[in-house]
């Protein structure tokens, strides 16, 4: 059963305390039935608290979450139903073969016998398996256990699944190879949340929501979340000596923001028409430019900006 | 409760218990272990206390009371001794647990008919040997007693010479008296112990430990399901450890076997329903390996040791101590295990046990399941 409002998941304030630690903090969105909708935030920031919540394995301090058309606190058995669950850890029986996890999951799913050896057919051609299924599970490579998982958490066609960091210490092959299976469910109308903290998995969201600290601090999709995330505009500068550099730069008017990007510098600025200026500021102290121009932040950029404003605001608030 | 999820639980533990090697040797030599350390190791019977003796007198009737305690099959007349000392250092040595003195005046007294005292000096340190030596040496002397006072009568010309009363003691069940029969049947429930907490104290908390539990939860398996399912096979293993330990008591201890089968089977099933249940509460309750493996050590094995009546009877114990033997499974099963082998009691008869362990089991499976919280807080 879908919930009739085009939403999949509904979050309302929902908080989570353990002990005097506030991992979740009022936070609210809704996913849309159908997107990939990515939990983006540092490590801590309270994205599997909020995942777990969902599925039904912790129960939320307040507010409310809905999944599937289903309250968390009331029916976690009707939810269970309608999803599917990867787990941070490898969380399958490294001492079963795969076809026996697979086997195993079908009947905690109660898939259908007549469906079974389709579905585990299925699972087994997505993952990539077919050919090892008495292998036991322990003994596959990252990739490949990941993808088992995966196939044994959509035995049962769940509408809705839920991902935590599902390819947290996979080789980038697999890593891609996942997210184009990924992509191919939600072409076919299942609800994806997952959580990360690779920026390259968050462009694939069609929408990303920024945690930090527990608080949802930005939401929108990932071109929303880079031009939004900058109060003004993005210089790439070029140059030798980029200490000095950073130290001549950040002393001129109207730059907010400069941070190094491999080799050269990121520069937030009020208004890109100071371009000039912070050139000619750097050739008066015999800094040669190689290239000094305007770019679209990436989301790296956006993480970043978004993430310190939100600690000086936290900082600020604390002081104050 | 859904049959395909309870056979998918089973199976899969099924399929582990036999890929770990370590279950395995746990549930096949058990039985093996136990029996042969309990049924050799533990013997409870007192027989050939060493005696020594000091016979001050040296005469025909002291030789003859003394003849009376090496003939008798509890007490070996080891030495006799000249001087008390010797007699002192013997006891100080370990060399006798008990030592006789006969006075110099022993014939003469009782020519005269005049009271013997016959010193008994007796090793404390083992208590219950001690109790039993003095006991023992008391029933010799007083048949020796009843013997002289019978001769003095007749010699005295006195009507009547047959005494008052005469015990003549039969023992029932155990003819024999041998503690083997006494200790061997109950090893089963020692073995069941451990083996069924043990295993079971593992498996709830393994799946926590590893991670797995947290993706068995996220799908729609009830915890009634999984404790049922779980239990099933280990219930299969425990089962056979039972056969195992019966086999081994009747055919290689030579216990003898005069109940039913199907007494023992029902019995024996109950009994493991509710130790199993113990172990599963632990597990769920502690979800660690090790700590589950050791409060399971200290819940199941030791008190099925020694508070379930298995190595020393319950109406013996502290009157402190007793009410705590009612919260052992194994008390109510070894009164079974013991009626069925050596009384050849009848289910009828063993309602009283058998009612406390259906409860006993039912108990341990609704706390296992209230403790159990598909949760992960």
């Amino acid at each position: 059963m879908m919930a009739s409002n085009g939403y999949s998941v509904e979050v309302e304030e929902l908080v989570k305390r353990f002990g005097d630690f506030t991992a979740v903090d009022r936070i609210s969105f809704q996913t849309r039935t159908g997107e990939v909708f990515g939990f983006l935030g540092p490590n801590g920031s309270g994205k599997s608290t909020t995942i777990r919540i969902l599925c039904g394995l912790l129960h939320p301090t307040s507010g409310r979450a809905i999944v599937a058309g289903y309250d968390v606190v009331e029916s976690p058995e009707l939810i269970r139903r309608n999803i599917g669950y990867m787990s941070q850890k490898f969380s399958l029986y490294a001492d079963l073969t795969v076809f026996e996890n697979l086997r195993f999951y079908a009947g905690m799913y109660g898939v259908p016998a007549v469906e079974l050896r389709d579905r585990i057919d299925w699972a087994l051609e997505m993952a990539g398996l077919r050919g090892r299924e008495s292998s036991l599970t322990g003994t596959l490579a990252g990739g490949w256990k990941q993808r088992l998982a995966l196939g044994c958490a959509v035995l049962h066609r769940p509408p809705i699944l839920f991902l935590d960091e599902p390819t947290s210490g996979v080789d980038p092959l697999s890593r891609r190879l996942f997210w184009e299976l990924i992509q191919q469910m939600s072409g076919e109308g299942v609800t994806i949340f997952v959580t990360t903290h690779y920026m390259d998995e968050a462009e694939y969201c069609n929408r990303l929501a920024l945690m930090n600290g527990g608080k949802l601090i930005a939401l929108g999709t990932p071109t929303e979340l880079k031009l939004g995330s900058i109060r003004g505009s993005l210089l790439l500068l070029e140059c030798d000596r980029l200490g000095e550099a950073i130290e001549r730069v950040r002393r001129l008017d109207g730059v907010r923001d400069v941070a190094v990007f491999g080799n050269a510098l990121h520069i937030v600025v009020s208004d890109a028409a100071i371009a000039p200026t912070i050139r000619g500021a750097l050739e008066s102290d015999g800094i040669a430019v190689a290239a000094l121009k305007v770019i679209r932040p990436s989301l790296e950029d956006a993480f970043v900006a978004l993430t310190t404003r939100h600690d000086a605001d936290a900082d600020a608030e604390v002081s104050s | 409760m859904n049959l395909r999820r309870l056979i998918a639980i089973s199976r899969k533990e099924v399929f582990q218990v036999l890929r770990d090697t370590r279950s395995l040797l746990i549930v096949l030599l058990m039985p093996l272990m136990l029996m042969s350390v309990l049924g050799y190791g533990v013997n409870l019977d007192t027989k050939h206390i060493r005696v020594f003796a000091l016979d001050e007198e040296g005469s025909q009737a002291s030789q003859d009371l003394l003849r009376r305690f090496s003939s008798s099959e509890y007490f070996d007349l080891a030495a006799t001794v000249t001087d008390y000392r010797a007699l002192a250092t013997a006891l100080d040595d370990g060399r006798c647990q008990l030592a006789i003195v006969i006075p110099y005046d022993f014939s003469a007294r009782m020519h005269d008919g005049r009271p013997v005292n016959i010193q008994a000096l007796v090793d404390g340190s083992d208590n219950n040997t001690a109790e039993l030596a003095i006991g023992y040496a008391q029933g010799v002397l007083a048949s020796y007693g009843a013997v002289v006072q019978a001769e003095y009568l007749r010699k005295s010309h006195a009507p009547s010479v047959n005494p008052v009363l005469a015990v003549e003691p039969r023992t029932w069940f155990n003819e024999d008296l041998e503690s083997k029969n006494f200790i061997v049947p109950g090893v089963a429930a020692i073995v069941m112990a451990v083996v069924g907490v043990l295993l079971t104290s593992l498996t709830v908390a393994r799946e926590w430990e590893r991670g797995t539990m947290e993706q068995l939860i996220s799908t729609p398996v009830t915890s009634l399901e999984i404790i049922i399912g779980k239990l099933l096979p280990y219930f299969a293993l425990g089962m056979f450890d039972t056969a195992a330990c019966a086999a081994i008591a009747v055919f290689w201890f030579q216990v003898p076997f005069r109940g039913s089968l199907i007494a023992l089977s029902v019995g024996s099933g109950i009994y493991l329903i509710a130790i199993l249940g113990l172990g599963f509460w632990i597990s769920v309750a502690t979800k660690h390996q090790l700590a589950a493996s050791q409060i399971g050590l200290v819940t199941a094995f030791l008190p099925s040791f020694l508070l379930s009546g298995f190595t020393f009877p319950i109406d013996q114990m502290p009157p402190g101590v007793q009410p705590f033997t009612y919260f052992i499974a194994a008390r109510y099963y070894i009164v079974i295990l013991k009626s069925v082998f050596l009384r050849g009691t009848s289910l009828g008869f063993l309602a009283g046990p058998l009612i406390a362990l259906v409860i006993y089991a039912g108990a341990m499976v609704l706390l296992a399941k209230l403790s159990f919280h598909k949760s992960l807080a």
